[in-house]
């Protein structure tokens, strides 16, 4: 069986799909037909999709063992991103190393796909830095806690593109909690007004910890760009192949000058806000279950199966670089090591501060002291 | 070397930016065609264009949050902030992200951003436009805070504070927007960290900044036809202050003043006076004192001149630390 082919729709059981929720893979596998998205998938392989499979496998194996290694009191928190993984492997695998994300704190399957190394991924969450790693190095800034704030600095860095007259494009990445925030609002203001070429990707997981999206939006949020100019995709986020179509076609449309578009991903947040979150206070298992059915693996590992791509053997080889990925990511992590105490006061400036300077001093004396 | 009122010189130090570094860029509300509520950017979007000189939607964090977009694409923004009392939809940005962001990605993420702030009062305006929050910022990690008090400062330091590698907090004197002074362009400037001793005396510090350093040196006059002789101290820098130089002053008259607009709790005078209490304890031969605005919100321009400190208020304060009959003695002592 070829693997190197396009992946087409299934035109028996395949159903018309209204551009208003795009989705080509269904939660049983089955590859639906959609005119308008596609052909941005046209060229997608089935060794391809395998490897998008793979992705997902890995980045899920990573998620749940930095739980483990949280339970084990190895990190101080951990944003497990279960569920979401289609959403984020499907567009952070469409980017180009020149373009820029902004995310929030769950993106950590988008910071594996943008090359961040696994330790890097939890110094945060380990406690060890105030951030993971450099920016510049893998076009992708280091998570912003505050919710929304980065959507505007995602805006910012687009318009700075087109000043520099280059076809790279900036990505925001936030919850639908974060809709609610004003910089996001503001952040769609400004994209619109100064045509930026920017994605506001939206993952839509349901909650904002405890609240469920109908606390933030009385309608699809999809909904709201249009009001600001900008025109909106509502894509299945659990469909990895719908999220890289529906990417793609926001990606070319920034490239060509045709500036922003937002994308909301809809998918659900399986595990807790964090965890020190405890769902089961909030949650309806019946809906948690209907979700449980809808499983961006799943999906894809039956479709591969159906094409013949996919083989007990080649599951098995992945599930074990998955393991051997984890391994390494839980080696990395207790690896890391404290910062030097007196660490505390470099950065924070980046020329000499007289203030700074001179606490740091009396505080190097203080610390002698206990080495006498 | 020309005279220029201290707006134009905000302006002259804008345009020698713009033309020094194509990284520069200016955002604001109605900098543009406008050239300002005050008319600093005057003529500015004329001559560098609309991506150099950007009229912005009417949003504070809009503004702050893409100048920080910017500064990681490598730009150098310069934000104006139309009144003091407007900022605060941008603080999150300017507090939670400008400050952070070189601390949070162990110094690989410069914010070299310059915020332009119109702070103080004595216009008669309306609410929110009369405000002096720099204490905010000044107890903020990460930032540093400057005000000019002359033409000469204003146009140097912005320029210094536009090449500053760090986020700037830069508080422009509403009301000494039309002071003229001499500029030399091309003078070497004091740093901008720096405090500046503007007028020597023996028998008292009096420490202030930005809108009051005029006010201060009148003080300073008029205390002299009394036989009081008052070193006036600018201290251009809020974060850092430049303690030694306020230090060296104390430690010669042994009296201390601080005033300032904005309201004393939590001021600027109350860390000056605790640093140089702790710096000059043995030299001190007065409590340090502070006049400042009370801890009300900024009142009706009606009643401003009974929030400000003036020239009378800071005598008051004078005669406090030497030991004379002064307000709080009753007058009949």
């Amino acid at each position: 069986m070829s693997t190197t082919v396009p992946v087409k729709a299934q035109m028996s059981g395949a159903k018309k799909q209204t551009p208003e929720f795009v989705q080509l893979l269904d939660p049983d596998g089955k590859r639906l037909s959609d005119e308008l998205y596609d052909p941005w998938v046209s060229d997608v392989t089935g060794d391809q999709l395998a490897s998008l499979y793979e992705d997902l496998i890995i980045v899920r194996r990573i998620d749940t063992e930095a739980t483990a290694l949280q339970r084990q009191g190895e990190l101080g928190l951990w944003p497990p991103l279960l569920g979401q993984e289609a959403a984020q492997v499907g567009s952070a695998r469409t980017l180009r190393p020149d373009d820029f994300v902004f995310s929030s704190y769950r993106e950590n399957a988008v910071a594996y796909c943008r090359g961040v190394q696994l330790p890097d991924l939890v110094r945060v969450w380990r406690g060890t830095a105030a951030s993971g790693w450099d920016p510049f190095e893998v076009g992708m800034a280091t998570p912003a806690v505050i919710i929304g704030a980065q959507t505007l600095h995602a805006t910012g860095y687009a318009v700075g593109c087109t000043f520099d007259g280059v076809d790279s494009v900036s990505v925001a990445y936030f919850g639908d909690g974060a809709t609610s925030e004003g910089d996001v609002s503001e952040a769609m203001v400004f994209a619109a007004s100064f045509n930026a070429p920017v994605i506001f990707f939206c993952q839509n997981n349901q909650w904002a910890i405890s609240e469920p999206v109908g606390l933030q939006a009385q309608r699809p949020i999809a909904d709201r760009a249009p009001g600001f100019g900008i025109p909106s995709i509502r894509v299945d986020g659990n469909d990895v192949l719908a999220v890289m179509a529906a990417t793609r076609s926001a990606l070319d449309r920034a490239r060509n000058g045709g500036g922003p578009t937002f994308i909301e991903a809809v998918t659900y947040r399986r595990g807790p806000h964090t965890t020190s979150d405890d769902p089961s206070r909030y949650v309806d298992p019946v809906v948690a279950k209907e979700w449980e059915a809808k499983d961006p693996i799943a999906r894809v590992e039956a479709f591969l199966r159906s094409e013949g791509v996919l083989t007990d053997e080649l599951a098995a080889s992945i599930q074990a670089r998955a393991d051997a990925v984890a391994a390494e990511f839980r080696a990395g992590c207790l690896a890391l090591e404290n910062p030097e105490p007196l660490s505390v006061f470099d950065n924070v400036y980046a020329t000499e501060h007289s203030g700074l300077t001179r606490q740091k001093s009396q505080y190097k004396a203080y610390l002698e002291g206990f080495a006498k | 070397m020309t005279e220029l009122t201290l707006a134009k010189a905000l302006g002259s130090g804008l345009r020698r930016a713009l033309s020094d570094d194509d990284k520069v860029v200016l955002l604001g509300e109605d900098i543009g065609t406008l050239g300002g509520v005050f008319r600093v950017t005057d003529g500015l979007q004329r001559d560098f264009g609309k991506d150099r000189v950007i009229d912005t939607p009417l949003a504070e964090a809009g503004i702050i949050g893409m100048a920080v977009g910017l500064a990681f694409r490598g730009y150098r923004p310069v934000c104006e902030i139309q009144f003091d009392g407007f900022i605060y939809p941008g603080f999150d940005q300017i507090v939670a992200q400008v400050a952070k962001l070189h601390y949070r990605t162990a110094g690989k993420v410069r914010m070299p951003l310059t915020i332009r702030v119109p702070y103080g009062g004595g216009i008669g305006a309306v609410e929110h436009h009369s405000e002096s929050p720099e204490a905010y910022f000044a107890h903020t990690a990460g930032l540093r805070v400057v005000t000019c008090s002359t033409p000469q400062d204003a146009h140097s330091m912005l320029r210094e504070a536009i090449a500053s590698d760090d986020p700037v907090l830069f508080f422009e004197p509403k009301r000494r927007y039309w002071t003229k002074g001499e500029v030399d362009e091309d003078a070497t400037a004091l740093p901008m960290g720096k405090a500046r001793v503007v007028t020597e005396g023996t028998d008292v510090t009096l420490v202030t900044y930005g809108p009051l350093v005029a006010t201060a040196l009148d003080a300073a006059v008029a205390a002299a036809d009394d036989g009081v002789s008052i070193e006036v101290v600018d201290l251009r820098s809020l974060s850092p202050v430049d303690f030694d130089t306020v230090e060296a002053s104390v430690r010669k008259t042994g009296r201390l003043v601080i005033t300032h607009e904005a309201s004393e709790s939590g001021g600027l005078g109350a860390e000056i006076a605790a640093t140089l209490t702790d710096r000059c304890f043995y030299f001190l031969e007065a409590a340090p004192v502070r006049i400042t605005g009370f801890d009300v919100p900024y009142p009706a321009a009606k009643l401003e001149d009974h929030f400000l400190p003036d020239l009378d208020r800071i005598l008051d304060g004078v005669d406090r630390a030497l030991g004379r009959v002064n307000s709080l003695t009753g007058w009949s002592a």
